[in-house]
């Protein structure tokens, strides 16, 4: 297999190799987070169970938030320089270098996500999913991964500047913290508990959180898998929109 | 056998309601060099860009290699390669890894594409830093590897914008060498310049591009010969000395500011002695005495408007 796109993914995967910073920011950053919030706060949670099993969905959503920015930093700096306006003029597929984007997103958020259910594990962890509850989990995990990136390359190369890119995704990172990520919906006060309970991460993180402890929710799932693909098409043809009007 | 390999006629490009490209008409044989001349800000990029399918025109045709630019885009890409004038080249990768990128773009076969990047590596002088990052490059050492990129795939038509502003002297000549023997094996070549020195070492064809339209066109001889002729100008102390002269020599210009004479001379010896007999004869002091030829320069001033203090003078 040799396709524009397979090339363009060994592209991003040397720049990722590149540099190492950017893969230890999208692993270290969540895991500390994780640790912060199951060692330090969370024992002052009640969320009903332990704090550990609550708090793994969550903080695997937030890990694939927070792997973004590097993505709208690279999209954006392809775009402002030179390189891109080769790719456009040699005969090759329009979408392949936003296609690569994704998919090295998408690995990389994979690696930070093991991190996160590694030291999950380690911290006692414990999921009563049975295999089909699993794959679920992993299906949805994948489909906000694909989702997310999609709609991170569109403001990548939205956004004029390398700086504007970073803060476009201020948004999209912080997003996570204002749903049941990290205590449930129902302890929050009013107008920030209604936002809360609307917005895709809630229904996402329920979903996976539903699999991961072996009681599936149909409802949050199905709303997790229309936000997904609603993200998913709004990112998709944004970004094929923005890359052909920006030579 | 002649076959064209860029036909241009009635191209025009504008941004918004500021027209760049005011109905502009070309034709360029393959093989050939094609040096569209022109100031900053003519239209030189633009033409490139659309030319190149970046842009879309206004109004127009364009075929490339008898592809036409609007509707046999995927043709056109096909054959030609463009090197712009800030080196598009992936700094994230070494030298050697940007042209690998190319090569498997282009799906050259393994075993040729390490044949053709190492002639390449060799050939731009860029053998040793080949395992360095680009990120680590000198200015001057991207725009070779964004040539050498180009060239990746053998394209037909090459353009190539700005190929030397701000490169050291040796980079300029390897560039130039490179482009007479890209020439020497059949490739066209359209080349943007602001230097007239390389428009007339390079092109078979010079277009002279300002403000958006073509105001000359033809080879660097026949475009020299639109030039004001040879003359010798002298430089005078004061304006007494410069009335005199003024007097005296027939035929002459006047630049009062400069206290400066026009004379048209040819240049030979033996009408500069009879010239320096007469200043002598009635005793005129001169401060300068310059001998000009004219060059492509003289053409580029005349044509565009920008014009030096003698053709202000006149």
């Amino acid at each position: 297999m040799n396709t524009d796109s397979v090339i363009m993914l060994r592209r991003n995967f040397k720049h990722t190799v590149r540099n190492p910073t950017a893969v230890f920011n999208a692993v270290i950053f969540p895991v500390v987070l994780m640790l912060m919030f199951v060692y330090v706060i969370g024992r002052a949670f009640n969320v009903g169970v332990k704090y550990i099993d609550y708090s793994t969905p969550g903080m695997i959503v937030l890990a694939i938030c927070y792997g973004l920015s590097a993505t709208a930093l690279a999209v954006n700096s392809d775009m402002t320089k030179g390189i891109i306006n080769r790719f456009k003029v040699m005969d090759i597929s329009r979408s392949a270098v936003l296609n690569a984007q994704v998919a090295a997103t998408m690995l990389r958020s994979l690696i930070a996500i093991a991190a996160i259910l590694g030291v999950g594990f380690a911290l006692g962890f414990r999921s009563s999913a049975n295999l089909g509850d699993w794959l679920g989990a992993i299906g949805i995990i994948l489909a906000v991964s694909f989702a997310a990136s999609w709609l991170t390359v569109a403001l990548g190369l939205f956004a004029k500047t390398p700086e504007s890119a970073g803060m476009a995704l201020v948004p999209l990172i912080l997003l996570p913290f204002l749903s049941s990520a990290i205590v449930p919906v129902a302890k929050m006060g009013t107008g920030i508990r209604q936002f809360a309970e609307y917005q895709p991460f809630t229904p996402i993180i329920e979903s996976i959180r539903g699999l991961l402890s072996g009681a599936p929710s149909g409802g949050y799932a199905l709303a997790a898998l229309a936000w997904c693909v609603g993200i998913t098409l709004v990112g998709y043809l944004w970004s094929l929109s923005t890359f052909k009007k920006r030579a | 056998m002649t076959t064209t390999a860029i036909a241009v006629s009635g191209l025009r490009k504008a941004f918004g309601d500021k027209t760049v490209l005011d109905g502009i008409d070309l034709e360029v044989p393959a093989g050939t060099v094609f040096s569209l001349l022109g100031p900053n800000g003519a239209g030189k990029t633009t033409t490139v860009n659309v030319l190149t399918t970046l842009m879309k025109a206004d109004a127009g045709t364009v075929r490339i290699a008898g592809h036409d630019i609007g509707t046999q885009t995927k043709a056109v890409r096909a054959v030609v390669g463009v090197t712009g004038q800030f080196a598009a080249v992936d700094e994230l990768l070494t030298g050697q890894e940007n042209l690998q990128l190319m090569a498997d773009l282009k799906r050259v076969g393994s075993g040729e594409a390490k044949r053709v990047i190492t002639g390449l590596l060799e050939r731009f002088d860029l053998a040793e830093p080949a395992q360095k990052l680009v990120s680590t490059y000198s200015g001057g050492m991207r725009r070779k590897l964004d040539l050498a990129m180009t060239l990746v795939g053998n394209p037909q038509i090459i353009f190539l914008d700005e190929p030397t502003t701000g490169l050291d002297p040796r980079s300029r000549r390897i560039m130039w060498q490179i482009v007479r023997e890209l020439v020497a094996d059949g490739v066209t070549i359209f080349l943007t310049t602001q230097y007239l020195e390389e428009a007339d070492h390079l092109a078979d064809r010079v277009a002279v591009l300002d403000q958006g339209a073509l105001v000359a066109q033809g080879t660097p001889a026949e475009l020299k010969r639109q030039a004001p002729g040879s003359h010798v100008r002298l430089r005078f102390t004061d304006a007494g000395e410069l009335d005199a002269a003024a007097r005296v020599l027939l035929g002459s210009v006047r630049d009062n500011e400069d206290l400066a004479l026009r004379v048209p001379s040819d240049g030979g010896v033996k009408s500069l002695r009879s010239l320096l007999d007469q200043l002598d004869e009635h005793s005129i002091n001169t401060e300068e005495f310059s001998v000009h030829t004219p060059d492509l320069d003289d053409v580029f001033l005349a044509l565009t408007g920008h014009a030096s203090i003698e053709e202000q003078a006149r």
